[in-house]
């Protein structure tokens, strides 16, 4: 034990404190304080000030401790930014394949260290460019692969036996992850080399992003299926990145986006062991995926607590070996919902805040957003600008010269550990429900959310909360951004293309390889040897889903307001 | 009976993307304001929207959209309720739509588009003053 | 008014949408248009579902519809969701579990709201069947949440009333004996997938075997039936049991005009002439302020509520 506070001091401070509340009252009986609650964005309130009797039990090895030790607080490396500073990993991906792959050249060449892909809709929700519902969609919010064709063009001429790619595909990300494995191997490089990561977390979509295709049971087995093939097969690749990003979008407070990420966690691990994997074989390669609002000692201590409560989730109750199983590694976007499309400008600032707040909670790798993302897609001097932001906080603002500045503070230490409380409450709860699937099943978690949002919402209407430039420092003139447009020719070429490699292929080869597919799923074998087979004869992204919606059903939308 | 005139909106959601958290927000503003709101949940084609408000003879469709296919949602979804003769229901959108979208929109029978940052309480004043319940 | 009558004969959509929004804002014209419309009615048969909120009516209706499809019948679909009690406004939300029904020229489906009609949702939500009806429905499917005497009094027009419940309903099963029992044609226990099922099937059992001295020889003794409407399990069967309780009206009564079945009729009746006499007095009685008077009057103590309540209603109806 090395308790922090001997008790005796608290005595002293006590005294110190009624003091000095004496003087307050004497100064807010003329003027009134600011404000009549202090709160977060979460509307979490928030004291006057912090002392060492807010963390009068705090233990310096049990609650804080080192980087790189248990419950690792401080960060999971020892070394952290003082060996390698975090992946500045930028979301790219517009158009066509083609399109995506030169803003990759682009983003190599300037730094970047690690790609990260944005598909499109259709290619999300598991549709190829010429499906009825695809109409309007193609290309608009990230790139359209329909085949493998279009995987290989995207990554043409890209070292990928030495950079990782970032996939966030979800659904469909068991195929999108069989044809990047198919495009590596034509190549002729191994499986085994190959870096990365599927964000491939389905718990969220029926939580929070809404983009599914099957049940959660189901959807549950595929992700199951990819985890243990990547122990397997491709030991160096990320098979989840179990997000609570999503859900805070959705509107959750902080506290909920922590505990309903780590309750996920929780369910893919147990369906992984269930499985009969090894924790320790599969837990290593488990990530996460966090949002970076902007109340900013809110959001490093949802950090701090996040790591301390999935080192001892792996620990106590998965019973994990390993260190590298207690490690929560974690991936960071700056919220996008806390961008404003009145005078876009000031994105930068909420994001370079944003941000900041995500080092000094020992983010592994970050995505700034760019100003002009409430408007549209990002233009490239919007995205060079978010780029830029991490790199001056990297190497201009002295922020990571010391490993988690902020520990020690009463306020952060205090809130750490109050945030952590609280989120236990909530896993206590889900578990009491028999588990994050059956949680969702009776919309607990997404109710919860749709609360928040609202209320959320009704306290900037009532301007209870201040958002600069929409409620308040109001201005009439508008601010003109530059805009990027996707063209309208795009769909037509895109299912152009698809069609040219459709009638190109071998028709009944790729009959016979769905059909495999199709036994794998209804017998309950891993899919994804079958899939990579699938997808290097050129069958369809849909076509592949679609067995999956055979077999398993299409889940639909329950429409929780 | 003798109820009077309540306005009636439907809150759809065309297109795939999955962002429905100002769409759920909204839907439950128009409650609280008094209207009778009819959400048709995610991942609508704009034919199966119209057809739902035509059979539920709602006063107002609220288009939202995050992901960029606007244009040919909207639009589409006008055109059908001319060619079923529907077109007296009001159609508005919300969500990311770039200021030089909104024109042309407008154009095509868009009645109004409402960006984000907007208060509910200025949706609901428009609706209160633009769409009249039948 | 004929050009009405004949496009909702002919199925016209719109003009039957329209037609129930008028029933539903209480627009007085349109009782002679249902009156036009009553010969035409009759043909359909009508499914009232009826639950605790939650326990999956929407899903089951859902199903439900594609059952009847895949059979080529039509189907009409009235949701009655509660109105807020603050704002007076309503988020009707059955709608989404069955919208992929949408594009399907057999089906309309309506979401009404409650709308504290006083009584008035009963005959509504009645006339409404019988637009849907006239529209030439074979089947017309009526969800309400059996909350309110309101709610369960809806289910009544039907020709069979399903009662819906959930595994783990202990206490409820009490509230449903005191209120939703006696209108059970059929006991459906969706989300038959959870735990519990079993014990709610054996006290659901001894409550219905308990009440046996109702059933006489020969009479209908609501069967209990295991759903998952999600999974689409027992579905077929619900619709096949309702089809038994259809031949047993048919035997008992005679003939499937169950709704002119004297007792039936004499319910109805009574519902629409209280409606109409509340409607008729009470809004005259506001329109001419005689009814705030009143209120006044009691408030400041001058008048007791029962003469004011003679006062205001003798007259007015000639007593
Ligand atoms: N596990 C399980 N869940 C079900 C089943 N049937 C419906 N549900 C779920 O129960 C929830 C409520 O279903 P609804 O059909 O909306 O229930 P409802 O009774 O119409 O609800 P209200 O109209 O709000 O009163 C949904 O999330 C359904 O997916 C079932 O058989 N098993
Ligand atoms: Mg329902």
């Amino acid at each position: 034990m090395s308790q922090v506070f001997d008790r005796k001091v608290f005595e002293e401070i006590e005294k110190g404190r009624k003091k000095w509340e004496k003087e307050l009252e004497k100064i807010f009986a003329s003027a009134p304080e600011r404000l009549e609650r202090f709160s977060t964005v979460s509307d979490r309130e928030i004291e006057r000030i912090y002392t060492p009797a807010d963390v009068a039990d705090l233990d310096f090895e049990r609650d804080i401790g080192f980087p790189g030790q248990f419950p690792f607080t401080r960060g999971v490396q020892p070394s952290m930014y003082r060996g390698r500073l975090w992946t500045m990993r930028m979301f790219a991906g517009l158009g066509t394949a083609k399109d995506t792959n030169k803003r990759f050249h682009l983003l190599v060449k300037e730094g970047q260290t690690g790609l990260s892909t944005a598909f499109d809709m259709p290619t999300l929700m598991g549709y190829d460019s010429d499906s009825p519902r695809s109409r309007g969609e193609c290309g608009k919010c990230g790139v359209a692969i329909d085949t493998l064709k279009d995987m290989e063009d995207l990554f043409d001429g890209l070292p990928i036996d030495r950079i990782t790619t970032s996939m966030t595909i979800n659904p469909p990300a068991s195929v999108l992850w069989a044809m990047y494995i198919a495009m590596a191997e034509k190549r002729g490089i191994p499986r085994k080399v190959l870096g990365g990561t599927i964000q491939n977390d389905m718990l969220k979509e029926f939580i929070a992003q809404k983009t599914f295709m099957c049940p959660p049971e189901p959807s549950v087995r595929i992700i199951t299926d990819t985890v243990e093939f990547g122990t397997k097969e491709v030991p160096k690749w990320n098979t989840i990145s179990i997000s609570g990003y999503h859900i805070r979008e959705a509107g959750s407070t902080a506290v909920q986006e922590l505990a309903f990420t780590l309750a996920d966690g929780i369910a893919y691990a147990e369906a992984a062991v269930e499985r009969g994997l090894d924790v320790d074989d599969f837990a290593p390669r488990f990530s996460f995926f966090f949002n970076s609002h902007l109340d900013f000692f809110e959001e490093i201590a949802k950090f701090r607590a996040a790591r301390r409560m999935w080192a001892k989730i792996m620990k106590d109750r998965f019973k994990a070996k390993n260190p590298r199983s207690w490690w929560l590694r974690f991936h960071t976007q700056t919220a996008g919902c806390s961008l404003t499309a009145q005078q876009p400008y000031n994105n930068v600032v909420r994001t370079a805040l944003e941000a900041l707040a995500a080092v000094l909670g020992g983010a592994q790798s970050l995505h700034t957003n760019s100003l002009d993302e409430v408007l549209a897609l990002p233009t490239e001097e919007a995205a060079t600008i978010a780029l830029r932001t991490q790199q001056i906080i990297a190497e201009e603002s002295g922020v990571a010269n010391t490993i988690d500045p902020l520990g020690g503070s009463y306020f952060v230490e205090a809130l750490t550990n109050q945030m952590e409380e609280e989120a236990w409450e909530i896993i206590n709860k889900i578990d009491e429900m028999g588990g994050m699937l059956s949680a969702i099943e009776k919309n607990y978690p997404q109710q919860e959310i749709a609360d928040a949002a609202y209320h959320y919402q009704k306290r900037i209407d009532e301007k209870q909360r201040t958002v600069v430039g929409v409620n308040k420092y109001v201005t009439d003139e508008e601010t003109p951004v530059e805009i990027l447009e996707i063209d309208e020719e795009l769909e037509r070429l895109q299912i152009e293309k698809t069609n040219r490699v459709k009638s190109e292929r071998d028709n009944k080869k790729v009959q016979e390889c769905l059909e495999r597919l199709t036994e794998a799923c209804v017998e309950d074998r891993n899919v994804m040897e079958p899939l990579i087979d699938a997808v290097k004869n050129y069958a369809t992204l849909q076509e592949t889903c679609d067995v999956y919606r055979k077999v398993f059903g299409e889940y639909r939308d329950p429409g929780i307001y | 009976m003798a109820q009077g005139r309540r306005i009636r909106i439907m809150v759809a959601k065309p297109g795939l993307d999955g962002h429905d958290r100002g769409a759920r927000i909204i839907a439950r503003a128009y409650r609280d304001a008094g209207f009778e709101v009819v959400y048709t949940g995610l991942h609508q084609t704009p034919e199966e929207i119209v057809e739902a408000a035509i059979q539920e003879d709602v006063d107002m469709i609220g288009l939202s959209s995050l992901a960029g296919a606007h244009k040919y949602l909207f639009i589409r979804t006008v055109e059908l309720l001319r060619e079923k003769g529907a077109e007296d229901i009001v159609v508005c959108g919300g969500g990311i739509i770039p200021e030089e979208d909104i024109p042309m929109l407008k154009e095509a029978g868009v009645k109004e588009i409402f960006t984000p940052g907007t208060p509910l309480g200025v949706i609901v004043e428009w609706v209160e003053q633009n769409v009249k319940p039948r | 008014m004929n050009e009405v009558v004949e496009k909702v004969v002919a199925g016209d959509v719109r003009t039957v949408a329209r037609l129930i929004r008028d029933i539903d804002d209480g627009v007085p014209e349109v009782r002679e248009i249902l009156k036009a419309l009553y010969p035409h009615t009759g043909n359909a048969y009508v499914i009232g579902i009826t639950g605790a909120p939650g326990v999956g009516k929407s899903t089951l209706v859902d199903q439900m519809v594609t059952h009847l499809r895949k059979r080529d019948k039509t189907v009409g679909v009235l949701a009655v969701d509660p109105t807020s009690p603050f704002s007076g406004g309503a988020i009707l939300g059955d709608r989404v579990r069955m919208q992929r029904h949408s594009m399907d020229q057999g089906v309309f489906i309506r979401s009404l709201a409650t709308r504290g009609h006083f009584g008035g949702l009963t005959q509504s939500t009645r006339s409404a069947i019988d637009v849907l009806d006239a529209m030439g429905k074979d089947y017309i499917l009526v969800e309400t949440v059996g909350v309110g005497q309101d709610e369960v009094d809806v289910v009544k027009s039907a020709h069979t009333t399903v009662v819906v419940v959930i595994p783990g309903m202990g206490d409820d099963i009490q509230a449903i004996k005191a209120g939703i029992l006696e209108v059970a044609d059929i006991f459906v226990i969706n989300k038959a997938d959870r735990e519990g099922t079993d014990k709610t099937l054996s006290d659901l059992r001894l409550m219905i075997d308990m009440d046996h001295k109702k059933y006489e020889e020969g009479s209908w003794k609501p069967p209990i039936l295991k759903t998952q409407a999600v999974f689409d399990k027992g579905v077929k069967e619900l619709l096949e049991e309702i089809e038994k309780h259809g031949k047993h009206l048919i035997e008992s009564t005679g003939g499937l005009h169950v709704r002119r079945k004297k007792e039936k009729v004499r319910d109805e009746l009574v519902e629409m002439v209280k409606s109409r006499l509340y409607e008729e007095v009470v809004n005259r009685l506001i329109l001419t302020g005689e009814f705030d008077r009143a209120v006044e009057s009691i408030v400041e103590g001058k008048l007791d509520p029962y003469t004011a309540c003679d006062d205001l209603v003798i007259p007015k109806l000639d007593l």
